[in-house]
């Protein structure tokens, strides 16, 4: 590594463990931030030596990167950012602070997935799905499907790992060759994980036309473009891999959606030279990823905290709460993204016969939509009167991103 | 109304609606209900064919491309035209308003719209994007608008149609004016589920479907408190 590269890197931790004893947060974008000041090539350079997978998409990525670290941890030591610090600052923080290590699985925020492809040249790279997601500052859909496309275009030697149940995914990941200037599709593996969320896909992103739906299979009425046959498939408890050979997945992470993580983590451990045979025993090892299905016991409550970011997560985590007391924090800050109107892209219908508790700095657009929904709800202040709301027992509660932080620091940064 | 029960038509779900939209057409129906209406939502993919006898029309927020595709297809279907020539009610948002109209930019090129309403639509020099409030026209008589905007268009409103608001927080269709209406048709730039912050706006479109004069009223304290703190909200941004 050039002199200034060690530099950033040795400032980078140090700035990071500085801020994590400050109590002022995770560290993880803070050290990353100062070294690519100080280097702004430092993250190529971390890159250099190492085997990387990237794992984006709008939903899931956090847990899919920390399953997929646990797979390839077969083979040796892997750096992650498993804080979901998943802009180039948190990869270049977390490299630092991994020190050299054969390995990498780094998750990517979807709006820079070319720029960290340029910057790490990784071994493979896991397209999860594209949903709306803060769209008052966020690319929309298809223009997002559009920048993936074009950055594969340029890549064209990585190995894709990619959803075949998603059409804005699959578009993606497969370019027109174009024999002329050398280019040739890069190598897709696809896996089949379910996907509960169709509104982003009705138009086909090639030709315009209706994709029809029936089952598992979708096909676009007006052109070639087709669910692709997955060759990892999540069945029963378990997942199929391109063999045939069919693996029990014991999780410790709740949800459908969690075994399809566990698939695509076994694919992208698989592009390593890692048997799923080898792996799956250790994605059980998983319990919470960043405050994500952690529990905690408080007050003879048994609290469980659930990410929901946009409507298609929130059907995800409808799928995975208990039948149980429920608390749904909102708010609408940057992180969040400003604009609530994604409420009514949700469907709350499944909560009800539960005890609804609602709060957050927007309680009262969550009100409303519940208004409208039919579903009986209680506004409370505070996290604590939600708690003492509440009979012992199970408390679910499902919040959006910084609502889930404000929880998660009541709970004294639960992981 | 066209028969014994009210008709929703929400156009185009798969082209046109962007975040939220779903919500006007839920919010409609749930106070036509409320007061005792027999209510019919359908859901037309532009695909079908537009029925012509509903009696409301909503047209969502969409991309580009959807937006472009969803007017060409409108064009050539017809059945919105027809309706309203036997008196619909159509509500537009964002992309949806600006369909309404001759003319939009899409993809950086001009697209023909529905020329339903006297307005045209172009780009403006930066996105419109945060809390969109003004009063709306004393002639409508409902109380002030409230919104969020998210668009990067600017909309000119010929003499045929008056503004929907005189605008005090945002831009709307040029910082001055947002929205538009003629008749029995609307449209406005607050995006996604716009009746959920107006409920008063979501009573005027169903007094026009059915001609009454009065609606009895409905429990709006949760509306209404989501009313006031966008206000304060807007209110605070601004001090």
């Amino acid at each position: 590594m050039p002199l200034r590269a060690k530099v950033a890197s040795s400032v980078s931790r140090t700035a990071a463990a500085l801020s994590r004893a400050a109590g002022r947060g995770d560290g993880s974008v803070i050290g990353g931030w100062i070294g690519l000041k100080i280097d702004p090539d430092l993250l190529a350079h971390l890159s250099a030596g190492r085997a990387i997978a990237l794992v984006s998409g709008t939903n899931g990525k956090t847990t899919t990167t920390r399953l997929a670290a646990a797979a390839v941890g077969v083979l040796g030591r892997v750096a992650t950012n498993s804080f979901g610090a998943n802009m180039p600052t948190g990869h270049t923080s977390a490299l630092a602070k991994a020190g050299s290590t054969p390995y990498a699985v780094l998750e990517v925020d979807e709006h820079y997935l070319a720029q960290v492809l340029e910057a790490t040249e990784p071994h493979v790279v896991a397209l999860l799905n594209l949903s709306r997601d803060q769209l008052d500052r966020a690319k929309e859909v298809a223009m997002m499907a559009q920048l993936w496309r074009a950055a594969l275009v340029r890549h064209t030697d990585v190995r894709v790992v990619a959803n075949a149940d998603d059409p804005m995914v699959v578009w993606a990941a497969t370019p027109p060759a174009d024999p002329a200037r050398g280019i040739n599709p890069p190598h897709v593996t696809w896996f089949s994980a379910g996907q509960r969320w169709h509104d982003d896909s009705w138009v086909c992103p090639e030709c315009g036309s209706t994709i029809q739906r029936s089952g598992d299979q979708w096909w676009c009425t007006g052109c070639p473009l087709r669910r692709p046959e997955p060759q990892w498939v999540v069945e029963d408890e378990g997942v199929l891999d391109p063999t045939g050979a069919w693996h029990k997945v014991s999780l410790q992470l709740p949800g459908k959606v969690n075994l399809g993580n566990a698939a695509t983590a076994l694919a992208v451990a698989a592009e390593f030279g890692v048997r799923p045979v080898d792996a799956v025993s250790r994605l059980g090892i998983v319990t919470s990823v960043a405050g994500r299905y952690a529990q905690v016991d408080k007050d003879g409550r048994n609290i469980r905290l659930l990410l929901a970011k946009n409507p298609a997560s929130w059907l995800e985590a409808f799928d995975m709460a208990d039948e149980a007391p429920t608390l749904l924090s909102i708010n609408a800050r940057d992180p969040d993204g400003l604009d609530t109107s994604w409420l009514f892209d949700v469907d709350f219908a499944p909560l009800r016969g539960r005890q609804v508790l609602i709060t957050g700095d927007r309680a009262y657009d969550l009100a409303v939509r519940l208004d409208v929904n039919d579903v009986p709800f209680q506004h409370v202040r505070t996290f604590d009167d939600a708690i003492r709301s509440v009979p012992p027992g199970r408390l679910e509660v499902i919040a959006n991103y910084t609502a889930f932080q404000d929880i998660r620091a009541e709970l004294d940064r639960v992981n | 109304m066209s028969t014994e029960s009210l008709r929703i038509v929400w156009i185009y779900p798969d082209l046109l609606s962007t975040y939220g939209d779903r919500g006007n057409a839920l919010i409609l129906a749930r106070r036509a209900r409320q007061r005792g209406m027999p209510v019919e939502v359908l859901e037309v993919r532009s695909d079908q064919r537009l029925p012509a006898t509903a009696d409301i029309y909503l047209v969502g927020g969409g991309e580009d491309g959807p937006q472009a595709l969803g007017a060409q297809r409108l064009i050539a279907d017809g059945g919105l035209h027809r309706a309203v020539a036997q008196g619909s009610v159509v509500f537009g948002v964002c992309a949806g308003y600006q369909l309404l109209g001759t003319s939009f930019f899409a993809k950086g090129v001009q697209c023909r719209g529905l020329e339903l309403l006297d307005l045209q639509s172009d780009r403006g020099p930066s996105r419109a994007v945060g809390e969109l409030a003004g009063e709306i026209d004393p002639r409508l008589g409902l109380p002030a608008l409230t919104g969020f905007e998210n668009h990067g268009g600017r909309t000119h409103l010929g003499p045929e149609v008056a503004p929907l608001a005189r605008v005090s927080a945002g831009v709307g269709n040029d910082g001055s004016t947002e929205g538009a209406w003629r008749g029995k048709l609307l449209g406005t730039y607050s995006h996604g589920p716009a009746l959920a912050r107006n409920p008063a706006l979501a009573d005027l479109l169903l007094r026009w479907a059915t001609g009454a004069h009065q609606l009895p009223p409905l429990d709006d304290t949760w509306s209404d408190r989501l009313r006031n703190e966008r206000r304060a909200a807007v209110a605070a941004a601004r001090a």
